[in-house]
């Protein structure tokens, strides 16, 4: 199913946070949303999985606003796995990730079989079927991203909405989450940190800055020095990979500025960075 | 290098590293045939708690069944259980011929029918929708200390019983009850609107303004208390105290109609309720709404509160104690956990009652004072038990 964002506007707190944003993602294709703290990327995710009601602009899936669906039919056709979780009450990782059959079930209805093996079969495929019988809050930072990812492909949905799913993933996760996005198949809109692994994982990425689409398009055509100084405030350099040939950069120091930008530049995404909540754009 | 990379698009580009992903993502790949191994072992461990449920419903109906037999065959007027046991099936199927054949007393019949199982009826049901109404809250405002009379409930029908003692409004207990549920109506609807903005409702807003709310209606409460005739304050701390001494048949009316309402309710927003779980966001990205849900979920936990404070005053401890029980020993699924709290509230009331009435007998120990007199250790004793097992590596 294909994503059409026009002419997005999203308030919070009454503030501007993001601002006639335009996007188009084709079919089973997978966009990146790049930018600093606090450029929007979450609350335009927000947007898109329902959460967050737009002051103007609509969100079309397939042609279907998303204004115009119940909340249930929404949460057949777009899964989000997002940087959340509430830790009041314990909770084992499968009846966790069987959350995700929700808009398929009835209200008291057993979980069928089916939903039992969809959702075992999701852990698995994320590396994560041992974790099945444990608590949720006694996992690592990456284990719950893989569960929390779980949950998101158990709802069997052909869009994803991805907020930062590479955060607290060794490398060796953050490959395999990606490839497995790719893998499915299916409408994916992913907020990154690290240009590297967008350029080479998405199909299209777009840098926001400020609320603002800057920029869309292929990786190879949208990132380069230029943009990513003035978007994030950083010098970097291009380097060709010895083995592939593929572009990567190298980020070598700030950009000189008058105004300091509070953002963090850091392409680690392995650190927990502050929430976009937390920060307010100059 | 370059011009090469601006024709690839970016999809091959992934597939031009892929010897190199794949050789870095080899280490969880073997851990994925294992863990497919693995899975009946993992389910069934997963799935704890389904089993426990499906042991302890049945268990705890017939706990509850025998509970009120006990009740009903225990008192000044002799009679053994087993003529209890005819009383009831007596009433209950027509044309047992023990009903007309001289074995049984009349004081017999009444003792049974008339006192004992209303009372034990009302101790269970008290027990049931406290509990059913404390674990509702629990989930609906994200809070493990929430219970049925965190909205201000107890405090309002307080209010309201105090005042009909006082000024004499309504004859009877069937009276103070009327006004108690007035009482508890009048102080869910203010706290309700109080804590309303912009159409939502953010439960650390409702639970500021049902604390607040509370502390205002027990001033008034008090302030009635201490200003009556002194023949009064007995009623009133009879009422506030919580008892279930004054069950009659027309008591049971109001609670298990509400009981059984607020069950059908829930039933069918077990899973909705897990959803919440995970938080408000995660609920709506599942297709909850948790709006909604929140709402009603709100009204009727507290119409429930309202209709058994009103017939059996302020009992504590039920409501916050039971649902966090019936969590540590069936999960927090709401589809097995609502089901054991009800059971269970029911069973450990009606059996606080029988103690209560039985212990120090012929004086009656409050039953506020032993539900946490008997509920407190065992409660300490489940925390501590599984405080144990959490630290040693759950499962």
């Amino acid at each position: 199913m294909r994503v059409d964002i026009d002419g997005l506007d999203v308030h919070r707190g009454g503030r501007r946070v993001v601002a006639d944003v335009s996007i188009a993602v084709p079919s089973g294709t997978v966009l990146g949303l790049l930018g600093p703290n606090g450029s929007g990327k979450s609350t335009l995710l927000r947007a898109v999985s329902g959460i967050a009601a737009p002051s103007a602009g609509r969100v079309r899936i397939d042609g279907t606003d998303t204004a115009s669906l119940s909340r249930r039919e929404l949460a057949r056709r777009v899964a989000v796995m997002a940087q959340e979780h509430s830790e009041e009450f314990e909770i084992p990782v499968l009846d966790l990730v069987l959350l995700g059959r929700i808009p398929h079930g009835k209200g008291f209805g057993r979980d069928s079989d089916h939903d039992i093996a969809v959702a075992e079969d999701a852990l698995d495929r994320v590396g994560a079927g041992h974790l099945a019988a444990r608590s949720f809050s006694a996992l690592s930072g990456g284990e719950r991203q893989r569960v929390l990812f779980a949950r998101a492909l158990t709802q069997d949905t052909p869009v994803l909405v991805l907020d930062e799913p590479t955060n607290h993933l060794d490398i060796a996760h953050q490959l395999e989450l990606v490839d497995l996005v790719r893998g499915t198949g299916r409408t994916a809109m992913v907020a990154l940190h690290d240009l590297n692994l967008a350029a080479r994982y998405c199909d299209a990425v777009g840098v926001l800055d400020g609320g603002r689409l800057r920029t869309l398009g292929p990786p190879e055509d949208v990132l380069g020095t230029d943009l990513i100084r003035s978007v994030f405030g950083v010098e970097s350099t291009p380097v060709a990979h010895p083995g592939s040939g593929r572009r990567h950069f190298v980020f070598d120091a700030r950009t000189p500025s008058d105004t300091p930008d509070p953002s963090a530049p850091a392409p680690d995404t392995d650190h927990p960075v502050p929430t976009e909540e937390g920060i307010s754009t100059p | 290098m370059t011009p090469t990379h601006d024709t690839t698009p970016a999809r091959s580009n992934g597939h031009a590293g892929g010897s190199t992903a794949t050789a870095t993502r080899t280490p969880p790949e073997p851990d994925a045939a294992p863990g497919r191994a693995r899975r009946t072992p993992t389910r069934r461990r997963g799935r704890r708690g389904a089993l426990a449920a499906r042991v302890l419903v049945p268990a705890l109906t017939a706990a509850l069944l025998t509970v009120l037999l006990l009740s009903a065959g225990t008192g000044t007027v002799a009679v053994s259980t087993a003529d209890a046991l005819k009383i009831v099936l007596g009433h209950l199927l027509p044309g047992m011929p023990w009903m007309s054949d001289g074995s049984l007393t009349t004081v017999q019949d009444n003792a049974v029918w008339q006192f004992r199982l209303p009372r034990a009826l009302l101790a269970a049901l008290a027990g049931a929708g406290l509990a059913l109404a404390g674990a509702l809250m629990q989930a609906v405002v994200h809070n493990s200390l929430a219970e049925p009379y965190i909205l201000g409930v107890s405090a309002g029908a307080g209010v309201g019983a105090v005042s009909s003692i006082v000024l004499g409004i309504g004859a009877g207990s069937l009276g103070i009850g009327a006004a108690a549920f007035a009482g508890a109506l009048a102080a869910t609807a203010a706290v309700y609107l109080l804590a309303r903005k912009n159409g939502r409702i953010a439960p650390q807003r409702l639970i500021l303004a049902g604390v607040a709310l509370g502390a205002l209606f027990s001033a008034v409460t008090s302030y009635l208390t201490i200003t009556t005739d002194a023949q009064n304050v007995f009623s009133i701390m009879f009422f506030l105290l919580g008892s279930v001494s004054a069950a009659t048949p027309g008591h049971l009316a109001l609670p298990a109609a509400a009981l059984l309402a607020a069950g059908i309710f829930t039933a069918f927003r077990a899973r909705a309720l897990n959803a919440l779980l995970v938080g408000d966001d995660a609920a709506a990205t599942l297709g909850v709404n948790v709006n909604r849900l929140r709402s009603s979920i709100l009204v009727t936990a507290a119409l429930l509160t309202g209709a058994v404070v009103a017939v059996s005053g302020g009992i504590g401890f039920v409501g916050l104690i039971i649902p966090h029980i019936a969590r540590i020993i069936v999960g927090s699924d709401h589809r097995r956990m609502l089901p054991v709290a009800v059971l269970g509230g029911a069973v450990f009331l009606a059996l606080c009652d029988l103690l209560a009435r039985t212990l120090a007998a012929p004086a009656e120990i409050p039953l506020g004072v032993l539900t946490a007199m008997v509920g407190a250790p065992f409660f300490l004793w489940l925390l501590r038990r599984d405080r144990a097992e959490g630290t040693g590596g759950r499962r």
